[in-house]
């Protein structure tokens, strides 16, 4: 995954509370057996459904930042979502609360989710549909700041910020960590444990 | 220090991540499923990367999500859905991974084959590229659906990154009045806490009217804790639990038996284990219910009127307002005679051989309406199997219902089966999300019971008229 360092871009809004993965990339996209591709599709339905849509309007085009509601990602295991919303240039998707397996999904993808007060991020999709709004989202001082000089914190992982930072995934972490895990399984091994293919009878 | 079984499963497989990293803990996975959709790149970065599977014996695959249903269901007619199901196909082959495929007997929903042949099992961890995996729960298991990078994690470790769950106890307490059923509980609990309101935590199940349920009713209640946003849901075993398991294909046997019987059991939720927040809900008080928005906490007993957008929550009212522009039905006003187009019995919510039962009895002698087409998709081969033995499929089909073969189908729309554009179906599935079911669809999720009466009828309704 590609390294996060600070991202500077105008903003784009969705105004949406409880965006469903299903939302993000519709079911019948996900035949496909890359992680490439999905950025096309993003959010097909609502783009479909309103011209004033984000994705329909030239002034949010290149926007790597989004700005949604709460609750965002809810729904569907799909790492799918996340490779859609990074394959359309998304880097940063700044709300009022996210989704768990959407969450835990987008740390392992290089999508910066960064979680402000409600009226906070009331207040920014109010100006972003408004008014073009540049932000700067950054990782290391865990801030968002937009050319005014105003300025939010967010709290963040610290091992999804390193691994962020760096461009690590966390696989490796865990390979170096498979003598524990092991010694663990070994413990907590039973007698009765199965072996899939070969049935007790 | 008294625990819940959610901290004896999390403290039995967790190794404690070295303090002053700050990295999350490691939570040793004794069970994944794997399925066509979300496992194919996981096997290709093994394969890019050169990594080792780290044990193949603990991973079962199948294919539900992307096949057709109909009767001659090798021939994929779309290109990409059947270059993934061979993919996945020859990924198994050439890792070792054993594949339950068509013709197994057991090939069928993630969900629905892993707990018919023994595979779930108390005290386990158990993943899947699947948010429905909190099916598993139902025995006990601390299960929950995962992204295709941890599905990768798992092949290659055994493992995953975790921090430990908030706990949540939700007690239902009562007696089903007639004609109302798991699905209206697990329906009404999601209309209470929010589509949000789990967020963060594993859910324990607790209650009279937990003990009296089934296996296949657990399983239900269970699988749609995701929809209220947790990551998890499960029930302590109790005999009901050890009764469904014993005999089954990779259940212990002999001597073995009577040890994993024994350890089972003391999973039980310590009493007076301490919970970081407790709910419940009035099951005497429950009648049968069904969504009316886009949304499963947008539920309403099916004798209920729509909200009334000013009575809602200040917060709810734009998605509401949306939601019933999209569904096409007015505040204020009753549910109950909304004309259905469509009638889905199956999916890991409800495609089991009870849920069958259930909808087949209210069938018997009955016609599905004229203007109404039903799919009965059976959630695996064996649930398949048994139903033609029991005279179920039969009792379908003469009602007029296709008998499909088994899949995920409806609930998603992945494959060729889908609602049209603009038709409104009454569905055992387990989201309602705008186009779930197809493109410009309308969903109304329901039990079993309500799905069949509806049918019958031609519009919403229960049983119980």
């Amino acid at each position: 995954m590609q390294p996060f360092t600070t991202i500077t871009s105008k903003a784009a809004p969705l105004p949406i509370k409880d965006v469903d993965t299903d939302m993000i990339i519709p079911a019948q996209f996900l035949t496909s057996i890359s992680r490439e591709g999905f950025g096309a599709n993003l959010f097909m339905r609502l783009k479909a459904a309103d011209p004033e849509f984000f994705l329909n309007q030239e002034r949010f085009k290149g926007a790597q930042i989004l700005v949604g509601d709460s609750n965002f990602g809810c729904g569907s295991s799909r790492e799918h979502a996340v490779w859609a919303l990074i394959g359309a240039g998304i880097r940063v998707v700044i709300a009022k609360s996210f989704a768990d397996i959407f969450a835990s999904n987008s740390g392992k993808n290089g999508l910066l989710l960064v979680t402000l007060e409600a009226a906070v991020v009331d207040a920014l999709l109010e100006e972003v549909t408004r008014s073009d709004l540049h932000l700067s989202v950054d990782l290391a001082t865990q801030s968002v700041s937009d050319s005014s000089d105003r300025g939010w914190s967010f709290t963040y992982d610290p091992f999804l910020k390193h691994c962020m930072l760096n461009g690590l995934d966390d696989m490796e972490y865990l390979r170096t960590r498979i003598p524990q895990i092991e010694e663990a399984k070994a413990k907590q091994k039973q007698s009765w444990f199965f072996s899939v293919g070969a049935p007790n009878r | 220090m008294k625990r819940t079984i959610i901290e004896k499963i999390w403290d039995s497989h967790v190794i404690a991540a070295e303090p002053h990293t700050g990295a999350p803990d490691i939570l040793t996975i004794d069970f994944m499923l794997i399925h066509e959709v979300t496992s194919i790149q996981a096997f290709t970065l093994l394969k890019e990367r050169g990594i080792p599977l780290f044990d193949r014996s603990r991973i079962a695959a199948t294919l539900d999500h992307s096949i057709p249903t109909r009767t001659n269901r090798f021939e994929i007619f779309d290109d990409s859905a059947r270059a993934q199901v061979e993919a996945l196909r020859k990924m198994c082959a050439e890792f070792g991974i054993h594949l339950y495929d068509y013709g197994s007997g057991h090939q069928g929903i993630v969900h629905v084959i892993g707990p018919e042949l023994g595979l779930t099992q108390p005290g386990m961890t158990i993943v899947c590229g699947d948010s429905h995996t909190s099916t598993h729960g139902a025995f006990g298991a601390l299960a929950f659906g995962i992204g295709t990078s941890e599905v990768g994690h798992v092949m290659a470790t055994g493992s995953i990154l975790q921090r430990q769950p908030k706990t949540m106890k939700v007690s239902f307490d009562g007696t089903f009045q007639a004609g109302v059923f798991a699905k209206d509980a697990i329906l009404k609990l999601i209309a209470d806490i929010g589509i949000s309101g789990g967020n963060g935590h594993v859910i324990e199940y607790c209650g009279s009217a937990i003990r009296r349920m089934s296996m296949e009713e657990r399983m239900t209640v269970c699988n749609m804790s995701i929809e209220c946003g947790a990551r998890a849901g499960l029930v302590s075993p109790d005999d009901t639990t050890i009764s469904y398991i014993k005999g089954r294909p990779y259940a212990p046997k002999d001597s073995d038996w009577n040890r994993a019987e024994d350890l089972w059991r003391a999973l039980a939720s310590d009493e007076g284990a301490l919970y970081d927040r407790e709910v419940s809900v009035d099951i005497d008080a429950l009648s049968p219910m069904v969504t009316w928005g886009t949304n499963p906490e947008q539920a309403i007993a099916v004798n209920g009127t729509i909200p009334r957008i000013e009575e809602l929550p200040e917060t709810h009212r734009k998605v509401a307002e949306q939601a019933l522009k999209y569904t096409r039905l007015r505040e204020g006003r009753p549910i109950k005679g909304t004309k259905v187009q469509w009638a889905f019995l199956g999916s890991c919510t409800n495609g089991r051989i009870e849920d069958l039962r259930i909808a087949a009895s209210v069938l018997k002698d009955n016609k599905v309406h004229a203007d109404v087409t039903m799919y009965v998709v059976p959630g695996s081969e064996a649930v398949s199997a048994q139903a033609e033995q029991e005279g179920l499929k039969e009792i379908f089909e003469s009602a007029g219902a296709h008998f499909r073969m088994p899949g995920c189908s409806m609930c998603l729309g992945m494959n060729d089966d889908k609602v049209p554009a603009g038709d409104r179906c009454i569905s055992t599935s387990n989201r309602n999300f705008i186009g779930r079911q197809g493109e410009g669809s309308i969903t109304h999720l329901a039990s079993p019971a309500t799905v069949a009466a509806s049918a019958v009828a031609g519009h919403i309704t229960s049983v119980n008229g």
